[in-house]
């Protein structure tokens, strides 16, 4: 059958941001999309938030709006380009409910759009729990037992009937907030109430548990005659209670016969039918009980998510982009394979290796929050690693997650590895208890203190299949350890193909990585590369997609032409997410406009840059040295780049330039000398530039003369962490005192770090590229938030908007003259703080930054391409940038941040970054441009009403015009007893609101009952932690907008404004560009 | 134990036996399955080959006396990259290994089985020698080449049942008739009464009838077409079977005699007795369709079955006559034949295992549709 040729024009919705449960897989998928319909001809328009992401480039769709996605949004941009057709399933839960309140609201009718890929009321059937039991029950599947609660009166009597403990699911939210395991009447209590208040339409599921049993994932695809295959089927390790999102999970599954496993197929197969999925991929989940194999279905998502992309990267099937074709009429049988070319996508792919997911949590960046797996998803990433067994694929997945660790343990880094065991058999079983981040370590060191498989079963519910595979590690750590490095014959080589990293060998014998290294190097023992086929090497593979393992034979087609390697980021988390992911594929884009083969190295299955078809070559391999290394000693590239994949690759630079790797761009030692403080001292110095007054320490005492020497406020961190971790703003003695002696104890060998901090200095973030002569400014960006807020957490807009020439010129002197001494080619990100009219450095990083896709989204200028190819000895002239790009519209970067998942965890923003994402607003204006990143992060900005101040002492002068901005723009301005007699006094009306600790009714309360529209809270967290954490937390809870900073609240203030003047309208990229 | 694998164009495999010592030799081949090894292990069609699982953990389940498709394990020998002693699945009833020593079958691991795949994707299926006594390759390898090729064989000798027996809930029965005519039918019973031609039946194949409403009698490959008409069944079922159909003159005599007279189902082997006895020819693929994820195009529908399969020689469509033979399933892999239907005959046939076992069961409608079949022509 042809395509569709009753449509034209094509609309998709993107995801927005990356949040918790919503990452780079749907830059992955949206991307896919837009390419596959624009190469059936298709206009596509295309609506996402979030500037990081590939499918915003200009050149991935025909009409790019860089818009919130909202109802309103997305009908607006409707009106404008009249698509004929909506695609609502590859852009995540966002991107289908967005399509869904279109539908309903009667846009999608007015227009005459078509939604495609999805019914309206397949995905209500989905999604609605009453309406999903109902039809698994037509379809005699069993579904837990469960009732559905729109209040608590109900809940309670639901929970009754069922018993505990018993599973909260709120209705239509993204992976489950607000949901939990309710162990008894209290728990419910809490959660219930929560879940109400997460759900879109008010809603919760309270479901018997099946906690315990075994989790499967079956990956969907069905095209308009029905035919249907099932892409992947993926097991969870961990079983059911932790969030699959928080599950390491394996594919294919491994502890189904093929009579269950049929079951479950024909199972997913009716489901979708019964669901009325007419076209794409569907995700299907299952519990299986381990004792009599009865199986219940969890639910189901019809539409690309989360695990299509880990289950497109597993196999090699690419399910966006054959969900994409599918969309407009193809049959899976017209579809060809890319991967083998020779044959069709209506097949289900052959594993022929191991597939291990470990997901990746940054529990560490909010310390009141708990670490504890539940069936709300709390990880910001994962990584994927392929092996031809389950253990080598486990190892090498958790030496790919960045957290320090080697493999399964045998590290030293574990309490077992220390000389006395200070883990009793009891805290041992604690840890095994409940699942937490660290879970996965405590299983080796309770195989390694002898606890039998059958006695961690009954503590984790683990199966004991892959328990059995945790030992089986174990006893070849053992025996590596008895070697005391003479091993065996074949014992080496054994110990390798289980996965164990030479720095684990070198570990358990005491020889140390290096020697073990050499070792192997003189046995010629070294990994070989298998592809991945999607078809288990039955037909000859076209895509070079590789995987190392440790066997007979070596797939690597070596070419001899001039080809690059690309190291990627690997896996998400806070502070090094999708924008560094954004910069490879650029530097893969380049390469390939050269004509240089592009190699691709990375391990994280969500990614653009893992796609089969962005480079010329894929290693889906681990990013460490030892990994990396054995790629660069087969495919020996022309030039490696680390400047590009974030902290990862660069962490690598300097091991691998010892091992004599080219790498090209910057020189790695630049790249060092910014980040020594000395040296940034000599280098600052030699150029006349100054940074804030700085010093260390080693004791309490010196920390104590090096601040007062300095002057309070200073910011503090030890030296040994990295990216804003544990930094601290301290303002006295008692303070530092404090911070200081909790950091030496940590970690005497480490010196802790003092700077001034400057307040209410005016933050500065460049971006520039440089060829080593000639250095262009891609993108000067003011924040807004002051100094002190981590510069990934603080909105920032793009011209400055209250900087003068004189200043701006003088960053951009500044910023071509640290990039000329410090021999910068490719990127270069400075920041700079500016008080009292004076311009600090606070940091310079000759590499990608965070904001470069914003800067290139804002300006057109794609920085990360020019950046490749000057690296690869291309002048900026020749490439004709020269000149940097003043756009005529104002560009607004805002943060997202993941508070909502972290339930005990205050909201005031610092010196640690704890934004996962980000979104842009364009508009002419800044009011306006600020508005919609306001709109687009989910602040749902009010055109009126009442705005709630308390803000600390010291804010209180600062406040004063915002409060009087408000007031004049027609807000009732509500302040607590302190506040409003200082409003009164300098002529502003307020109306007196009780503080918490006042007595009722009091803040907390108005905001509940909505009578508060927009907080404005200003505090240091500690000190005003009674009443200002409250306020800060209710107005999160109940979706109140609210600004933690004056900055903030001023440059609200604006937005409102502006939302007041005329209603906002929308604009594709492109033509912002023409404009610029 | 170590092991070596030798194939007869001289490239050999070191491996470990996890079933002790041994000797074997065969064909070897690739299944491309993930799941169902003890199905493929008792599957009759593997008679006198070694089977490689390109997936690489295997035994992880254990195995069931439930998930049979005959009495025997029948596989030369099991050749896998990591075998799976510590199984989990609550219906096993034991492991592997210990299945395969029971069978005195040869069980090797720690072998490159994608080297192996790539090697005889290339190669084409060829004949090895497995052993743990000679680890020399080059005489093993000389040793393969001594071996018959399956080209030529009659496999089905091997597998095809001695006596007639009935399949009675799910299970064979002895069948105690004196002589073997309409009195071997259950009276009481209005279930279509079936004769399958047993080449080396799979047991999900009698399930799958039995199911749609079958009493059958299950008859050895050799039986002529005077034996069968003498049953006076209401349908006539060719059941799938090891190598080669070439020399099965016998069985091809047995069909061409049926053909019109009651309704014909043929599975696998089945449609190549079928193919010879309506005058096509058949050949021996490179290497051959051994998986659950074929995709074939139902002509009719146009919809795609994703199917079983386990066969080394097919039917060439070009030598069939297209005015008498439809031809209703290809394979959109490779475009071979997958099935087909008569235009005037009550007789259809497809390449593939609609009973999967192990597999999809895309295509278990074929015997509702065998079922309707007699229906009609009662």
């Amino acid at each position: 059958m042809p395509k569709r040729t009753d449509i034209h024009k094509i609309l998709i919705i993107g995801a927005g941001p990356i949040i918790i449960s919503q990452a780079c897989e749907f830059d992955y998928s949206g991307t896919q999309a837009c390419k596959a319909l624009k190469e059936e001809g298709y206009e596509v328009v295309l609506v996402n938030s979030n500037p990081a992401t590939i499918m915003t480039d200009p050149e991935i769709a025909d009409h790019t709006y860089v818009e919130p996605i909202t109802p309103a949004a997305v009908e607006m941009i409707i009106e404008k380009e009249r698509p004929d057709a909506l695609l609502p399933t590859l852009g995540g839960q966002t991107g289908l409910n967005t399509a869904v309140a279109v539908a309903q609201n009667g846009v999608l009718e007015k227009y005459g759009v078509k939604m495609i890929g999805a019914r309206l009321d397949a995905i209500h059937k989905a999604e609605d729990r009453e309406r999903f039991c109902r039809a698994m029950e037509s379809i005699n599947l069993r579904i837990p037992q469960s009732g559905i609660a729109t209040d608590m009166h109900t809940a309670r009597r639901i929970a009754a009937d069922i018993g505990y403990p018993i599973i909260v699911r709120p209705s239509f939210t993204l992976g489950g907030t607000g949901g939990g395991v309710a162990y008894n009447p209290e728990d419910l209590e809490n959660l219930a109430s929560a879940g109400l208040d997460a759900s879109m339409i008010h809603q919760v599921m309270l479901e018997e548990s099946v906690l315990g049993w075994k989790e499967y994932e079956l990956e969907v695809m069905r095209d308009k005659n029905d035919n249907v295959v099932i892409v992947c089927s993926i097991e969870n390790v961990d079983p059911m209670g932790v969030h699959t999102g928080d599950s390491i999970t394996v594919a294919p599954a491994q502890t189904l016969s093929d009579v269950e496993y049929q079951v479950m197929r024909d199972a997913s197969i009716a489901i979708l039918r019964e669901i009325g999925v007419d076209t794409g991929g569907s995700n299907v989940q299952f519990a299986v009980n381990p004792d009599d194999g009865e199986m219940i279905v969890v639910e189901m998502n019809p539409r690309v998510s989360r695990s299509s992309a880990l289950a497109s990267k597993a196999t090699g099937f690419p399910i966006a982009k054959i969900a994409a074709k599918l969309a407009v009429g193809y049959t899976l049988d017209e579809i060809p394979n890319d991967i083998t070319g020779e044959t069709v996508a209506s097949f289900e792919p052959a594993l022929d290796y191991c597939v291990v997911k470990i997901p990746r949590w940054t529990f560490e960046k909010f310390s009141e929050a708990e670490d504890l797996l539940t069936t709300s998803m709390r990880s910001v990433g994962e990584t994927m690693a392929i092996g031809r067994t389950f253990k080598e694929a486990l190892q090498k997945g958790l030496r790919s997650l960045e957290i320090g660790r080697h493999g399964f343990g045998a590290d030293g880094k574990d309490e077992s590895d220390s000389e006395n065991p200070v883990l009793s058999v009891s805290d041992i079983e604690q840890m095994l208890a409940r699942p937490t981040s660290r879970r996965i370590f405590y299983l080796r060191q309770a195989l390694v203190s002898g606890m039998p498989v059958e006695a961690i079963y009954e503590l984790t519910g683990i199966d004991p299949w892959f328990l059995q595979q945790f030992a089986q590690i174990v006893d070849m750590e053992r025996k590596i350890a008895a070697s005391g490095g003479e091993f065996a014959p074949g014992l080496l080589e054994k110990a390798k193909a289980y996965g164990f990293s030479d720095f684990q060998i070198g570990f358990l014998t005491g020889l140390g990585e290096d020697h073990i290294r050499q070792m192997r190097k003189s046995e010629g023992l070294r990994p070989v590369y298998k592809l991945v086929d999607t078809c288990a090497a039955e037909f000859e593979a076209a895509t070079p997609y590789y995987y190392s393992t440790y066997e007979a034979e070596d797939e690597a087609r070596v070419s001899s032409c001039k080809k690059i390697m690309i190291l990627g980021g690997g896996p998400n988390r806070i502070g090094q997410g999708i924008e560094f992911d954004y910069c490879c594929v650029h530097a893969s884009f380049a390469l390939k406009e050269l004509g240089i083969e592009s190699i691709m190295v990375n391990s994280n299955p969500e990614t653009v840059s893992t796609d089969y078809d962005t480079s010329d070559k894929l290693y889906f391999e681990p990013l460490t040295r030892e990994d990396v290394l054995h790629i660069v000693e087969t495919e020996k590239p022309d030039g490696v780049i680390v400047q590009f994949g974030g902290q990862t690759p660069l962490n690598l630079s300097l091991p691998l330039l010892a091992a004599g790797v080219a790498i090209i761009g910057t020189h790695p030692e630049s790249i060092e000398r910014a980040e020594d403080r000395q040296h940034f001292q000599a280098m600052l110095n030699k150029v006349g530039l100054i940074q804030p007054p700085n010093g260390t320490a080693r004791s309490v005492e010196e920390a104590l003369v090096e601040a007062r020497r300095i002057g309070y406020p200073v910011i503090v961190r030890p030296s040994y962490v990295l990216g804003g971790r544990a930094m601290k703003i301290v303002y006295n003695d008692g303070e530092m005192e404090n911070y200081t002696r909790l950091a030496i104890v940590a970690s005497p060998e480490y010196p802790v770090l003092i700077d001034k901090f400057l307040e209410d200095a005016v933050e500065v973030d460049v971006d520039a590229v440089s060829d080593g002569n000639v250095t262009v400014i891609g993108g000067i960006m003011e924040h807004i938030e002051a100094a002190g807020v981590h510069s990934g957490d603080s909105a920032c807009v793009l011209p400055p908007y209250s900087l003068a020439q004189g200043q701006i010129d003088e960053i951009a002197a500044a910023t071509r003259a640290m990039a000329k001494e410090l021999n910068v080619v490719g990127l270069m990100n400075v920041q700079y703080a500016i008080k009292d009219g004076r311009l600090y450095v606070l940091e310079v990083n000759p590499r990608a930054s965070r904001t470069v896709p914003f800067v290139s989204k804002a300006t057109g200028v794609p920085l990360a391409r020019l950046a490749t190819k000057v690296m690869v000895g291309r002048s900026l002239a020749d490439l004709g940038f020269t000149e940097q790009v003043h756009p005529l519209h104002i560009s607004v970067k805002e943060a997202v941040l993941p508070f909502d998942r972290f339930p005990d965890v205050d909201t005031l923003l610092g010196p640690e970054m704890k934004s996962t994402g980000e979104v842009m607003g364009i508009d002419t204006d800044f009011g306006r441009a600020y508005a919609k990143s306001q709109i687009a992060a989910g602040q749902h900005l009010p055109a009126h009403g009442a705005v709630f101040i308390s803000v600390q002492d010291s804010d209180k002068q600062a406040v004063l015009p915002v409060a009087r901005q408000f007031a004049d723009i027609g807000f009732e301005v509500l302040a607590t007893r302190g506040t409003r007699s200082f409003f009164e006094d300098n002529g502003i009306e307020c109306r007196m609101i009780n503080k918490v600790s006042a007595g009722r009714p009091h803040v907390v309360d108005a905001i509940m009952n909505r009578e508060i529209h927009l907080v404005i809270n200003t505090g240091t967290g500690d000190r005003t932690r009674e009443d200002g954490y409250m306020i800060r937390r209710a107005a999160l809870k109940f979706n109140i907008p609210y600004a933690t900073t004056i900055a903030c609240a001023r440059a609200m203030g604006r937005g409102i404004a502006a939302l007041g003047d005329r209603a906002l309208g929308v604009a594709p990229l492109q033509e912002y560009h023409k404009s610029s | 134990m170590k092991a070596l694998l030798a194939l007869e164009d001289g490239r050999a495999f070191a491996c470990r036996s996890f079933t002790g010592p041994g000797e074997t030799s065969g064909e070897v081949v690739f299944n491309t399955g993930m799941t169902g090894y003890q199905e493929i292990l008792t599957d009759p069609s593997y008679r006198g080959q070694l089977v490689t699982m390109t997936y690489p953990l295997v035994g992880n389940y254990g195995v069931t006396p439930e998930d049979i498709e005959s009495d025997r394990v029948q596989v030369a020998a099991f050749v896998i990259r990591e075998y799976q002693d510590n199984y989990s699945n609550f219906r096993a009833s034991g492991s592997l290994a210990d299945y395969l020593k029971d069978h005195g079958v040869m069980g090797v691991d720690e072998l490159d089985t994608r080297a192996l795949t790539r090697h005889i994707r290339q190669a084409g299926a060829m004949r090895a020698f497995l052993s743990t006594n000679d680890l020399e390759p080059r005489s093993l390898a000389a040793r393969a080449r001594q071996i018959p090729k399956m080209v030529g064989q009659d496999l089905v000798q091997h597998v095809t049942a001695r006596q007639p027996y009935y399949w009675q809930h799910g299970a064979p029965q002895p069948c105690r008739a004196e002589s073997l005519n309409e009195g071997v039918w259950d009276r009481q019973n209005d279930a279509y009464r079936v004769v399958a031609l047993d080449y080396g039946v799979k047991y999900n194949i009698l399930r799958c009838l039995e199911k749609n409403g079958c009493q059958i009698l299950v008859l050895p490959g050799r039986t002529d077409a005077d034996t069968v008409r003498r049953l006076v069944p209401d349908g006539i079922f060719l059941s799938n079977g090891p190598g080669d159909p070439e020399p099965l003159g016998y069985a091809v005599e047995t069909v061409r005699n049926l053909l019109g007279y009651r309704p014909i189902f043929g599975i696998c082997l089945g449609i190549q007795l079928l193919g010879q006895a309506l005058g096509g020819k058949t050949f021996k693929l490179k290497f051959g369709h051994h998986g659950v994820n074929q995709p074939v195009q139902n002509l009719a529908t146009g919809r795609v079955e994703i199917t079983s399969q386990n066969h080394g020689f097919a039917v060439d469509a070009e030598t069939l006559d297209a005015n008498a033979v439809e031809v209703t399933h290809i394979n959109l892999n490779d475009n071979t034949l997958e099935g087909f239907c008569h235009r005037q005959y009550p007789l259809f046939t497809v390449q593939y295992h609609p009973e999967a076992a192990p597999g999809p069961h895309d295509a278990g409608y074929l015997f509702g549709q065998f079922a309707q079949m007699m229906k009609d022509n009662r």
